[in-house]
């Protein structure tokens, strides 16, 4: 009545034994660290590492290893103090070609890393760090937009043949004026085919010869433009702080992007990151001198400059008379070609710069073409006391393609080895026409002891909680009490290794959940045990007992379940931040319950009392 | 062992009328306290300014806090960076300001161009409060410096207040149209009350104790309709059970037996969130405090509202032994066959 099939028991053992494999992880505690890691153009090898040994070595910073991994050098410190000699000193010894960023390292032995077993990476709460609340300033992004529909509107009456129409950025969207009442209506039939309802178009005032019309995005477009504005600048802010350790980039309400970057403790060099600016240029590229002797040395002809490729670091020359730049690209997605079958980039330019593209591709069809970004990034240094403001700047060519044709505002660049190499190209074009400037509205700085504090206290409720509920109902419900302890102990086990599956970040109102799972878990062996004493009571035999008390119980267990589960999704669509971390870890232990609490405890009670005559039943 | 006798019987409906408008009283009290005296919103709704100070010799984290608050900043937070000789102090706006802050969200609203502005103003005020809070506290020390003031936004706050209404409204409808679906829709009907009832009466305590509402306390908040909603509906299992498995099928006495019955489970699972939650409370460290006590009232208050309000007010609905037959099919022939 109360065996299961094989494979019953043995799926309960196989979950079990990924979730205490999975769960390990988390055992092994973060050591200090400092990380290093390469800018462009400068590489992380071999020599580097002896040169930072030396250099700790020298300033007496005591160290336990430096590790060359993934082109990081990942230098571990035995406490906090030494952690902070060591990056200060890196900063100043390896200047501006490195990136130096204070950092907590993984001690997880290498089988576990292998199979993906990782621990939880902890919360700013937990572990400290920086939490940036950034605003997109959207005018100006309603101004370039309204500046690229100005241009558009001179083009559309030049192509037209639409005589003394003109176009200016007016204070509620776009003024166009034109000499007569039919002028009017034909560049506003003209506009409408070619904008279709991007646009809004209503007719102005009229003085004299001078009939207005007014052009206002529509909010549809304003929309979709304030969505790409928030996922490119997410998409640039990602690209440049991704040196430092696992930053968290969410987007918050429809102008607001939230960065956080857990134990980094310097907002000087987070905030420098994040206040740089990028552009884009096109470029031609200078096929008559010889990149690799001025590389070495040799002078570059007048017209042209050195760059480098970023991805091989190769030298290359480019003509230094810009073709185009990021302020004519209006948008860069990543296709598939549906001719070659091979994934590109499809640009869009403005008018402005597709006329000079179309020029200038007219002359050079067959020649290479390359794509410089520029990344502008502030730095602050005291010189005598006193702040002194400078940039420092980053100049690398992203893409090299021959043209193929004559072209214009639009065109693609194909022939991209994959999919993913396209959706980078598209990401870093649309990053180097960074959408919108952004102003840090909220800044905080967590300390990292606080963190510490956190941990250890939370770590403690969780212990304790867990302890007088095992005991409470080990005591009132004897044997099942004790099945239902080691089902909630795996419970416990499993929330924990799904947690570290998914890499779901460990906040404090997270281990506030954990606890309250475990709390309300123990309710559906409550569930199960009341009912069993109750078939006892009603005179059915031990054994017809504990499966009635497990039917019956189970409607139960899935209505208080499942409303359960709607609170935690509920929170989960429209909390934010920490709410939305609570209800993770609530949503997942309500699923995790369910599973060690009726079916993991009924396969033991099976495996236990199976097979054997009972006389009666300690509950 | 066993905490409550299998056989009792205890005529929990006959004080329906005195539950019911004993709830009903508490609840005007509750809605009357929240909305009256208010909650205390913590700097995460109404935003604020945060200090960040260090001594060059050690100081006492109690020494700073009366620094702070004998120089009128109230409810200032003074938080401990780590060592005894840094630290972070969070104020919130006075009164005054805080009218002012949300003028300036205000007035910048329909001029999004000028989004920038309010923020600049908002870090000069930050500044002018960080030069005031230096002053207090060197009054006090004269070793102190200012390390850092910034501003924390308070419409980051309007935001997530919103938000986690939205989050309640979602949470009440998809259970309501969980348990008509399961249930019946009088069912929907008594635990969404109970659930509107819970949550009143926990707010209610909560702003009793004028501790600080913050976002582990929200999230407090909507753990009790969760935990409640549970509570109810094991109940309401147990009255569907015992109406289709009785002959008779009188509601009052069958949702009388079900409070009985399913009381040891409803008190023993009460018990057990309230161990777990009560260490939150006393050892899970100050910023899980508010979440601890919420849940422990709010486990309270459900537990409560499961024997003497949900019941009475599905009795009073009309709740009958038909409401919960289980849909006879279309063709009785078909069903009568083996």
């Amino acid at each position: 009545m109360n065996e299961f099939p094989r494979w019953k028991y043995a799926l309960v053992v196989l979950a079990l034994l990924v979730g205490f494999i999975y769960a390990l992880p988390n055992l092994y505690p973060k050591q200090r660290a400092v990380q290093v890691s390469a800018n462009r153009g400068a590489t992380v090898d071999v020599a580097l590492k002896e040169k930072v040994q030396g250099i700790l070595e020298s300033k007496k910073v005591a160290f336990t290893s430096i590790d060359l991994t993934n082109d990081r050098l990942l230098v571990r410190l035995a406490d906090p103090n030494q952690q902070i000699a060591a990056g200060d000193n890196l900063r100043s010894e390896l200047g501006n070609n490195y990136t130096v960023a204070l950092n907590l390292a993984s001690t997880v032995p290498s089988w576990l890393a292998a199979i993906h077993a990782n621990g939880m990476p902890f919360g700013l709460d937990l572990q400290g760090g920086v939490h940036f609340l950034m605003e997109v300033d959207h005018a100006s992004v309603i101004e370039k937009q309204e500046a690229h529909y100005v241009d558009e509107v001179k083009n559309i009456a030049r192509e037209k043949g639409i005589r003394g129409i003109s176009a200016n950025r007016g204070a509620q969207g776009v003024v166009i004026t034109a000499r007569s009442e039919a002028d009017r209506e034909k560049i506003s039939a003209e506009i409408s085919r070619s904008f279709g309802s991007e646009v809004v178009l209503t007719n102005g005032a009229t003085t004299g010869d001078a009939f207005g019309l007014n052009l206002r995005i529509s909010p549809a477009k304003l929309d979709e433009v304030a969505k790409n504005t928030i996922s490119q600048n997410m998409s640039t802010l990602r690209n440049r702080i991704g040196d430092l350790g696992e930053p968290v980039i969410q987007q918050q309400g429809n102008s607001r992007i939230v960065v956080e970057l857990p134990g980094v403790q310097d907002t000087a060099a987070a905030k420098r990151l994040l206040g740089a600016t990028a552009s884009l240029e096109y470029r031609a590229v200078d096929e008559a001198g010889n990149a690799l002797d001025v590389a070495n040395g040799a002078t570059p002809p007048a017209d042209a400059k050195l760059y480098k490729l970023r991805e091989s670091g190769a030298p290359i020359l480019l003509k230094k008379k810009v073709i185009a730049s990021g302020d004519d690209l209006v948008g860069a997605t990543a296709i598939l070609d549906s001719q070659s079958g091979t994934p590109g980039v499809s640009v869009r330019l403005s008018s402005r710069g597709g006329d000079r593209m179309l020029e200038f591709t007219m002359q050079n069809v067959g020649k290479p073409m390359a794509v410089v970004y520029t990344e502008r990034i502030p730095e602050v240094s005291i010189v005598d006391g006193k702040e002194v403001k400078s940039s420092r700047v980053k100049e690398e060519v992203i893409s090299v393609a021959n043209i193929r044709g004559v072209f214009s505002s639009q065109f693609q660049t194909t022939g991209l080895d994959s999919m993913q190499e396209a959706n980078d190209l598209a990401r870093l074009l649309n990053a180097g026409s960074l959408a919108a400037p952004v102003d840090i509205v909220e800044e905080r700085v967590i300390g990292a002891s606080l963190g510490e504090d956190n941990i250890r206290k939370g770590l403690v409720a969780v212990l304790i909680a867990v302890g007088l509920v095992v005991v409470f109902v080990g005591l009132y419900y004897k044997m099942f009490g004790l099945i239902a302890d080691v089902g909630l102990l795996l419970n416990l086990v499993l929330l924990v290794a799904i947690l570290s599956i998914c890499q779901a970040t460990l906040t404090l109102p997270g281990i506030a959940g954990i606890v309250l799972t475990l709390g309300m878990a123990i309710d559906a062996n409550v569930l199960i045990c009341e009912r069993i004493r109750e078939e006892l009571r009603n005179g059915s035999s031990p054994m017809a007992a504990i499966s009635g008390g497990y039917n019956k119980a189970w409607a139960t267990i899935l209505d208080a379940n499942v409303t359960h589960l709607l609170a935690a999704l509920g929170l989960m669509a429209f909390g934010s931040g920490p709410i939305r971390g609570f209800a993770i870890t609530l949503f997942i232990g309500i699923i995790t319950s369910m599973f060690t609490s009726v079916t993991v405890t009924h396969v033991l009670v099976g495996l236990i009392f199976g097979g054997r005559r009972l006389k009666s039943l300690s509950v | 062992m066993e905490l409550f006798k299998s056989d009792t019987n205890f005529d929990f409906m006959a004080l329906r009328k005195v539950s019911l408008t004993l709830s009903a009283i508490l609840c005007v009290i509750a809605a009357a306290i929240i909305f009256v005296r208010g909650l205390d919103y913590g700097l995460d709704f109404t935003g604020g300014t945060l200090v960040q100070v260090t001594y060059e010799k050690d100081a006492d984290i109690a020494e700073v806090r009366k620094a702070v608050e004998d120089h009128g900043f109230a409810g200032a937070v003074v938080q401990s960076l780590g060592n005894t000789k840094e630290y972070a102090i969070r104020i919130k706006p006075h009164e005054g300001d805080a009218d002012a802050a949300k003028a300036t969200t205000d007035a910048a609203k329909p001029a999004e161009g000028e989004a920038a502005k309010p923020a600049d103003a908002a870090s000069k005020e930050a500044d002018k409060l960080a030069g005031e809070v230096l002053k207090a506290l060197k009054t006090a020390r004269q070793d102190v410096t200012i390390h850092s003031s910034s501003f924390v936004g308070p419409q980051v706050g309007e935001e997530l207040r919103s938000d986690g209404l939205v989050a309640v409204l979602f949470v009440i409808l998809g259970i309501m149209a969980y348990l008509w679906f399961r249930f019946e829709l009088r069912f929907a009907i008594a635990a969404v009350a109970s659930e509107i009832h819970d949550t009143l009466l926990t707010v209610g305590i909560f702003a009793l104790t004028g501790r600080e509402f913050d976002l582990p306390a929200l999230a407090a908040v909507l753990s009790v309709v969760g935990y409640s909603i549970n509570d109810k509906v094991v109940v309401f299992d147990r009255v569907r059970e015992i109406f289709r498995s009785s002959r008779k099928g009188e509601p009052y006495e069958i949702l009388n037996r079900s409070i009985n019955s399913t009381m040891s489970r409803t008190i023993m699972t009460g018990l057990t969130t309230s161990l777990a939650v009560g260490t939150l409370y006393f050892v899970g460290g100050p910023a899980l405090q508010n979440f601890g006590l919420i849940m422990l009232i709010g486990i309270f208050v459900g537990t409560l509202s499961s024997i003497f309000f949900a019941n009475p007010v599905l009795l009073w609905l009309g709740v009958s032994k038909q409401d919960l037959m289980p849909v006879t099919r279309e063709d009785p022939e078909l069903a009568r066959r083996p």
